[in-house]
């Protein structure tokens, strides 16, 4: 099977939902030229300039522009150049995309994807950085996915772009070239809504996604050899959230560490904690521990004040053992 | 080329002349059309009054504006993107008085949004009107998507949003403007400028007395139209879809014009503005101003339009007590249209 | 501010009495500098501090009794770095690289750092709704289980553990036990059916006298009435002729006593030829535990040592692997420190058979108790020279009767017959050529 970066598994995916289907384009800030990241390289030269489409500096256009390209039977794939450039289109996406279905009682809807980068650790400062899932997975209607491997990047990317709804496909950042997977060259889809338990063990269960979940797997490693073992579930969407999963993996060991790199108050964890404490309360054998982003607005710039707001193996595995101790 | 002013000058000209090829028989529709909404309109304040609707807006005044801009597009072909003072162009739309009377009860049968959205967010799926929010402007931007859309699928859709004057200070109105600009799409914004944002004067939502003059921005075309003459806005908008059909892009239709109610049913007038100015603008109501040319042209005998406006009285009182009995949303049904499949809640 | 707490010191501990506080309030204290000298189980320890700080406040003064995990004292933080017993709910803990790099053993056993093992239980040691749970469905006693987790906490885990190994049915059809109670709660709380609850004692009447036994002698009452009403003892006497062994020990005690410097009593004998015979009838070295017999690889024997304060019970470990001599230091140890209460923790821990000499007191047949959990107790009866017939003629011989009492549960006659009379073959076969070393 072929080893493929996010960023390759990205492409690739785009690349193949373009082919099988005239109705997805792209459109987004400089995607004509690749992209920022490259994300969209080489796609105008393979699909023309109808299909990859450059569009005016403004996000609210971006977004509210796709909206109305999916009600007249397109599949838009919009490209927020960052993530931190999609609060200038939240109200297209939360007034106009979240509730069109519901507002005409499912005559209009909006099979839209959004994609765009998030996260910290590439020296990318306040407005570079940021994680705004959380933003958004308040708001019924939106989906939201963030995956970890190369093959859910592509096999989630294929399942955003068919799927009936709006999706915000976030990317993080630094894994595009940092994370390597094999990855299937068929078509497949992974199915949005659906947690992956990565690695089982009855000591504890971590539930984390995007980059976060990739150092959770690695402390996770680590600590099996120190004798604790964990369950790690792979979140893979954070809306609608996948209660079924999160419930029996809690239930499973009672003690539950949620790790995200977005900053705490909140944050999904406050989601999955509450889930827990609602649903599996008599299961619980710990309390359950959060780790996240500091809070403060952002992620800072200089290197030692991102060292200190980013999650790593290091942070994880202390947190986890913490709390298989208790 | 000729430059946005230019063109500007030139379809308000070529608004000003006559019924040039309109058919007597559509012109007749239009008035009925008109005269329609007005006496839905009318009926939507006094169920208001009575306390058996909890909200009502409108655009007393407006109807000649609303009524042509839509008679000027090809129904259930183009698109229509409305604001919330639009009950003409529903009618003009092809909606009837018992849809948006079902509309204004927030009702199951309700066809804009079945009950979900308060009356007045527009929307009929069948007639290709599409819902809109509440923030205003928002809906500028999905009839630039849509015609993205008509543009790369190679069909011959023609995109119309209506707005207010006052929104037009909205970012999106002038993303949209610009993005429709850069790309040449087939879209049409009507600016139903009647003067007032809710309470405040034009004067303070733009320093320029045209919203056209923002056309020549965004590199397309801009027009002023006197919004009370129903012909001249028809003319006007019907050579801005045909532009737009030939693929020569967007062009913006300010329609000068006059609410003659107050801004909804929450709303004073009498604190914003003087009952003078208002009786200066119902002594030049559209409907009023059409009847008397259509009477004058022949094309309407008084006997015909007493019949007709009768049909209108039972068409209305019908729809009211059609709608009033209609069945409510069962809140069971709530939960549904979230996704298109329903995610599995909480256990 | 760290509490510090009655902790834990034996299995069966449910309390504790301050005898003396060797710190005062204002007084600053080292780590695992001795803080208090505690009366618990049978054994009297120093308890060392698990804090550096100053001594903030004494909650128990000397004399009183406390239930295991009340709170004893307060130690001032000896620095803003202090941290608590819970996990702190912050979102990024500082990297920590001595963490990291943690031995796996601390981290599973709580040790891990920053938490000293000995601080308070979190909440007051309250059970985990997940264990509570466990525990309801399968009708588990919790004080039955011995907690792994932060502070001796019980986990689901162990819970589990419990279950999995078949513990449940056990723990349903025993009494409750005063055993391993992990928790501040007092023992009077705890369901005992034959027990009234001692919180409520009667008042004197005009002829009695109230005396107010001492924690060692309320533990003694404590698990001699458990023994008494949970194990089903039979009983058993073998006559043993110890004639050619009184010999032995006569020609031996004054050389012996000047080499090592402890006299030589009968007991190392004795127990030397116990231990050999556990070894040979491992059955007999063993407990009852939840519906299982578990063997005890280990021979730790038990011997008896009455004080004014009651009976002690220290243990010789590995007594199989001792030589006669090697026992009669062992025992003349263990005998002295017992006396002036020097015993440590680890003397009262883990004994798998008892000794108990009630010869000295003049006695020929008793019928001992059980020590909790152990299978069987042996005693050794006085020495009496009687007439008796050997080989058809009447000779004088020097008798000694062994009684054992056994758990039933575990052993029948069939298992202690064979295993009372391979000692008394041993000590009847001790002769001039057994050596002491």
């Amino acid at each position: 099977m072929p080893v493929r970066s996010v960023l390759e598994a990205i492409r690739d995916a785009l690349r193949e939902e373009m082919a099988d289907d005239e109705r997805v384009f792209i459109l987004g800030e400089d995607v004509e030229e690749g992209g920022v990241f490259r994300a969209t390289d080489g796609l105008l030269e393979k699909f023309g300039a109808e299909r990859v489409m450059d569009t005016p500096l403004a996000e609210s256009s971006i977004i509210g522009v796709a909206i109305g390209a999916s009600l007249n039977g397109l599949l838009p794939v919009a490209e927020i150049q960052f993530a931190d450039f999609i609060l200038p289109a939240v109200n297209q996406l939360i007034s106009e995309a979240a509730k069109l279905r519901y507002r005409s009682a499912g005559d209009f809807t909006c099979p839209m994807t959004v994609r765009s980068p998030y996260g910290g650790g590439i020296r990318g400062g306040l407005y570079h950085s940021q994680c705004v899932e959380a933003l958004f997975a308040h708001v019924p209607g939106l989906k939201i996915v963030c995956p970890s491997t190369p093959y859910d990047y592509k096999g989630l990317l294929k399942a955003a772009i068919r799927d009936p709804d709006p999706v915000l496909f976030f990317e993080h950042k630094k894994t595009y070239h940092l994370l390597r997977g094999e990855v299937p060259d068929r078509d497949f889809t992974v199915p949005i809504g659906k947690a992956e338990v990565r690695r089982r063990g009855d000591d504890l269960t971590v539930f984390s996604y995007g980059l976060a979940a990739h150092y959770t797997m690695e402390a996770a490693e680590r600590l099996s050899g120190e004798g604790i073992q964990a369950t790690v579930v792979d979140l893979r969407t954070i809306q609608p959230l996948d209660r079924a999963t999160i419930i029996d993996e809690a239930k499973a060991t009672g003690k539950i560490l949620i790790v995200h790199e977005d900053n705490l108050t909140g944050g999904v964890g406050a989601e999955i904690a509450a889930t827990i404490a609602q649903a599996a309360f008599e299961y619980l054998d710990a309390p359950i521990m959060r780790l996240a982003g500091p809070d403060v607005p952002a992620v800072p710039y200089a290197q030692a004040l991102e060292d200190w707001y980013m999650l790593n193996t290091d942070k994880i595995a202390d947190a986890m053992r913490r709390l298989a101790a208790y | 080329m000729a430059t946005a002013r230019e063109s500007a000058r030139r379809s308000t000209k070529q608004g000003a002349e006559p019924h040039v090829g309109i058919p007597n028989d559509q012109l007749l529709k239009m008035y009925r059309d008109m005269v329609l909404t007005r006496r839905v309109t009318d009926r939507m304040i006094a169920l208001q009054r009575q306390g058996r609707v909890a909200f009502f807006i409108s655009g007393q005044g407006q109807e000649a504006t609303q009524v042509g801009v839509t008679h000027a597009i090809k129904r259930g072909t183009d698109w229509v993107f409305p604001y919330y003072r639009d009950q003409g162009v529903c009618i003009a739309l092809g909606m009837t008085a018992r849809e948006l009377m079902l509309d204004l009860f927030g009702k199951a049968e309700g066809p804009c949004s079945h009950g979900r959205q308060m009356p007045s967010h527009f929307g009929h799926a069948a007639l290709r009107m599409v819902s809109g929010s509440s923030p205003v402007a928002t809906q500028t931007l999905h009839a630039v998507g849509c015609a993205l859309a008509a543009k790369l699928r190679g069909l011959p859709e023609v995109c119309i949003t209506s707005l207010g004057e006052g929104s037009t200070g909205q970012g999106d109105f002038h993303e949209a403007m610009n993005f429709a600009g850069v790309h040449k799409l087939p879209v049409i914004f009507i600016v139903e400028n009647n003067g007032y944002a809710i309470s405040q004067p034009q004067s303070k939502e733009m320093a320029v007395k045209d919203v056209a003059d923002r056309a020549a921005g965004y590199g397309f075309r801009g027009s002023v139209v006197d919004g009370n003459d129903i012909m001249a806005v028809y003319q006007t908008t019907r050579w801005a879809v045909e532009e737009a059909r030939r693929g020569h892009g967007p062009s913006l239709v300010e329609c000068k014009t006059y609410r003659i109610v107050p801004h909804s049913s929450s709303d004073d007038d009498r604190r914003y503005r003087t009952r003078k100015e208002v009786e200066e603008w119902v002594k030049r109501d559209p409907i009023d101003r059409f009847q008397k040319y259509l009477l004058g042209a022949g094309i309407l005998s008084e006997e015909t339009d007493e019949q007709m406006r009768a049909g209108i009285e039972e068409e209305v009182t019908d729809a009211v007590r059609y709608a009033e009995q209609a069945a409510d949303p069962d809140p069971a049904e709530a939960l549904k249209h979230v996704y298109a499949h329903q995610p599995t809640g909480f256990p | 501010m760290p509490a510090f707490v009655m902790p834990q010191l034996g299995e069966s501990d449910v309390e504790g009495t301050v005898l003396r506080w060797l710190k005062q309030p204002g007084e600053h204290v080292r780590a695992d500098e001795p803080l208090v000298e505690v009366e618990t189980e049978k054994v009297n320890v120093e308890i060392p501090s698990p804090f550096e700080g100053t001594l903030t406040s004494v909650l128990v003064q000397e004399g009183e009794t406390v239930p295991v995990g009340a709170t004893l004292a307060v130690i001032g933080a000896a620095t803003a770095e202090e941290m608590s017993a819970v996990p702190p709910p912050v979102p990024t803990p500082a990297p920590e690289p001595a963490a990291v790099t943690a031995p796996p053993a601390a981290a599973r056993n709580g040790a891990t750092p920053p938490v000293p093992p000995a601080v308070a239980q979190p909440d007051g040691g309250r059970y985990s709704p997940a264990v509570l749970r466990l525990a309801s469905e399968h009708q588990v006693d919790l004080n039955r289980i011995r907690g792994t987790g932060m502070n001796g906490r019980v986990t689901r885990k162990d819970v589990q553990a419990y279950i999995d190994s078949g513990g449940l049915r056990g723990a349903a059809v025993s009494p409750p036990a005063v055993v391993a109670a992990p928790v501040a709660a007092p023992a009077v709380e705890l369901p005992q059916p034959a027990t009234p609850p001692p919180a409520t004692p009667a008042p004197a009447a005009t002829d009695e006298e109230i005396v107010k036994p001492s924690a060692t002698r309320l533990t003694i009452a404590r698990n001699m009435l458990r023994a008494a009403q949970s194990i089903p003892a039979a009983w058993m006497v073998v006559e043993v002729d110890v004639t050619k062994l009184v010999r032995l020990r006569t020609a031996l005690k004054e050389e012996f006593e000047r080499r090592e410097g402890v006299s030589l009593s009968y007991l190392p004998f004795v127990i030397k030829a116990l231990a050999e015979t556990l070894k040979e009838h491992p059955m007999l070295n063993s407990q009852w535990r939840d519906d299982q017999i578990v063997l005890k690889k280990r021979v730790n024997i038990g011997i008896a040592v009455g004080s004014d304060e009651g009976l002690v019970v220290p243990n010789i470990h590995d007594a199989d692997r001792l030589s006669i001599a090697g026992l009669a230091h062992a025992v003349v140890d263990l005998a002295e420190r017992a006396r002036t209460r020097r015993l440590r923790l680890e003397d009262v821990q883990g004994g798998t058979f008892t000794l108990d000499n009630t010869g000295v007191f003049g006695s020929v047949v008793s019928q001992p108790i059980i020590n909790p959990p152990q299978c069987a107790i042996l005693s050794t009866e006085a020495i009496i020279k009687r007439p008796v017939a050997v080989d058809d003629a009447i000779a004088i011989r020097s008798l000694m009767n062994l009684c054992i009492s056994f758990d039933h549960r575990i052993v029948d006659g069939s298992h202690v017959g064979p295993f009372m009379q391979a000692i008394k073959r041993r000590l009847e076969a001790y002769g001039p050529e057994t050596g002491v070393y």
